[in-house]
């Protein structure tokens, strides 16, 4: 996904800033060690993370570095390991932990959401729960129904945590640096075909603050919100769209939780025009909350219904044909925005 | 041999928490307070003995039954009863109520709305204080209800393999709210189910206060010599119904009157007596005491304020 100068969004680093290629991995990986380095209060632990260094090698060399009493592997037991880290957590430490899918973070739904989530309030507002729990999710490769899900909806819904949905290595690692030291319950969605993607990522120390989208493309004529793997997706449509001259403005909110809706607000009260992409299915997603604010807020400046451009209400099935034809594509995108521009 | 000074010290707690219980089940028959209510009479000497054997440092995790908890492990009653009656002044500013009370400056993590939900948070406890390198045990009181639920089964194996400082503190009440531990489990003997994952477990007559006490003290040694955790199921019976709008009826009177002859509250006054050789003028002045701080609590809650909607909207503004 590569930006061409002028079109290149907020997330352009300073002049004074070198710069790597690196793997989204990769620059997780910089982000855990780093931390991990500073502060010997952060521990991770998950399924196959240690000696293994994950599924998707988030966790490589950690152990080496860090000891097997800061890098845990754990029994498959998603619902204990999550609530210990609750516990950890809410006595001094900044544990970080690994759930292999998304899938799987439904065993945990007690501790996330009637834990995590609501100690800090239950407590009067004393307690805090500085966790983070890094998972991954989304659809690809035909891992099928119970390993493709696209679940941010549920944690969107919950007051109490913190929502991340990274999709560039540069986001990823500021983004994850920004998630250890909060000391709010943070979940951090990867997905899964982000991993070997590759990006400029700064050498020097770096950190993104929730809630502050970024216009991965600038444009003047319609606005295309979308997240994580969507947003290459998006890109790409907005090249294709170039050609058209159409010129579509990307915006990734970076973190769902908390969202940035002012710039949501601004750049549709600029293009008049607006295209919410989500992997996850239409009913009850993201997209359909980001679509009532913007219509709430800037109603008067639309030209056009805002298009929602969702996954199909369906588990993701294992046919890759079919895989694809669940969620968004290209051309989806490429067709919603001509709709809102009465260009179809 | 036990002193009369550390006797009394447990009858005081065992006093306060049924004098904590019955007054507060006025209160809420008063109106005053309101929600969910699970008294924990009849249980009162496992907290209070357990607590007994914790040091200063050690932490305790609590159920939705945590009134006993809190006060075994030294909350103010004060506080608690304005919690309970939703004031600003309560242990959760009023935002947590009877279910919800968690002090972390006396090391008491949390009661729990959720049976079973505050077992895999001890272990996380006491897996920072190994990581730190601190000696520091976690008791985590939970219900034979919760000894059902999946979270036992793999806390317990994630503390076994671990070698972590927990107690796990079975009370065995004999009811999952209203079913019965005979239609619940094959075997009711609940601790044996710790042998499978190699963990020191035994059963204690829970409403003995000493003897709680003595498996407690045992179990906080076996977790600093690096040998635990160790899983004390702690056999009591609840005086009543699962909470104060349930009366129990399921039941069985002769049941219910064996366990009564059994109060804990006559046990430890008993001990206080002959072990301790207190005067029944003695028993009443810690009593007369007791209920003076009792009134005094009941006082500051009705007299303390709510919080304010606008710092309750500051509170949660960034949630």
């Amino acid at each position: 996904m590569e930006m061409t100068e002028t079109k290149r969004g907020a997330s352009e680093f300073t002049d004074s800033s070198e710069s790597r290629t690196l793997m989204f991995r990769d620059a997780l990986n910089e982000a855990l060690r780093e931390e991990m380095q500073r502060d010997a209060t952060i521990f991770i632990m998950g399924e196959g993370i240690a000696e293994r260094g994950g599924s998707y090698k988030v966790t490589a060399g950690l152990l080496k570095e860090f000891g097997p009493k800061r890098v845990i592997d754990t029994p498959i037991a998603e619902a204990s390991f999550t609530g210990a880290g609750v516990g950890a957590a809410i006595t001094g430490m900044r544990p970080i932990v690994e759930i292999l899918f998304i899938d799987f973070t439904l065993l945990t739904l007690d501790q996330v959401v009637n834990q995590a989530a609501k100690y800090n309030f239950m407590t009067g507002g004393v307690g805090q729960v500085p966790l983070v729990i890094r998972t991954q999710g989304g659809v690809g490769n035909g891992l099928a129904a119970q390993h493709s899900q696209s679940l941010e909806a549920l944690f969107y819904h919950v007051p109490g945590l913190k929502l991340v949905m990274p999709s560039t290595p540069y986001d990823a690692k500021g983004l994850l640096k920004t998630a250890i030291r909060s000391d709010s319950p943070v979940i951090f969605i990867e997905h899964k075909l982000l991993y070997m993607t590759k990006g400029a990522v700064p050498t020097d120390d770096y950190f993104i603050e929730f809630g502050q989208a970024d216009i991965k493309r600038r444009g003047s004529d319609v606005t295309l919100i979308a997240w994580s793997n969507m947003i290459p997706r998006a890109l790409a449509a907005a090249e294709k769209l170039a050609e058209e001259n159409i010129d579509a403005e990307v915006l990734d909110p970076r973190t769902l939780v908390p969202l940035d809706t002012d710039s949501i607000v601004e750049s549709v009260r600029k293009t008049e025009h607006a295209v919410i992409v989500q992997e996850a299915i239409r009913r009850g997603g993201v997209a359909s909350d980001i679509s009532s604010i913007i219509q709430s807020r800037v109603f008067d400046y639309l030209n056009a219904p805002i298009e929602i451009v969702a996954g199909m209400n369906t588990p993701i099935p294992f046919n890759l044909t079919l895989e694809s034809a669940t969620v968004p594509q290209e051309a989806d995108i490429i067709q919603a925005v001509k709709r809102v521009l009465y260009k179809a | 041999m036990y002193t009369k000074a550390f006797l009394a010290d447990l009858y005081r707690t065992v006093y306060t928490i049924r004098l904590f219980e019955t007054e507060c089940i006025k209160l809420y028959r008063q109106g005053f307070i309101r929600g969910y209510f699970h008294p924990y009479l009849g249980e009162e000497a496992v907290a209070t003995g357990v607590c007994a054997a914790l040091r200063e440092n050690d932490y305790i995790v609590s159920t939705h039954r945590g009134h006993g908890h809190c006060i075994a492990r030294g909350a103010q009653i004060d506080r608690m009863v304005a919690e309970l009656l939703g004031k600003k002044t309560g242990y959760c500013k009023g935002l947590g109520g009877s279910m919800h009370i968690a002090d972390v400056a006396t090391g008491n993590l949390g009661a729990n709305g959720i049976v079973g939900g505050g077992i895999p948070i001890g272990v996380g406890a006491a897996l920072g204080a190994k990581l730190r390198g601190e000696d520091r045990v976690v008791a985590i009181f939970f219900s034979d209800g919760a000894a059902n639920n999946g979270v036992f089964a793999e806390s317990l194996n994630l503390a076994a393999v671990w070698n972590l400082p927990v107690i796990f503190v079975l009370e065995n009440n004999h009811y999952a709210v209203s079913t019965r531990i005979e239609d619940s489990s094959r075997n009711p003997d609940l601790y044996k189910r710790g042998r499978g994952y190699d963990v020191k477990s035994s059963s204690v007559d829970g409403n003995d206060v000493l003897k709680v006490y003595e498996k407690a003290v045992e179990a906080v040694t076996i977790c600093q010599q690096k040998k635990g955790p160790v899983l004390i199921e702690a056999k009591t019976f609840r005086h009543g119904g699962h909470h104060v709008n349930d009366p129990g009826s399921y039941m069985p009177e002769d049941r219910l009157l064996y366990f009564k002859k059994k109060d804990p509250l006559k046990i430890n006054r008993k001990y206080l007596t002959e072990i301790g050789q207190a005067t029944p003028a003695e028993i009443e002045e810690i009593e007369a005491n007791v209920s003076r701080q009792m009134e005094q609590a009941i006082e500051f809650a009705k007299n303390s304020k709510e919080i304010e909607i606008t710092e309750f909207v500051d509170l949660v503004r960034g949630y």
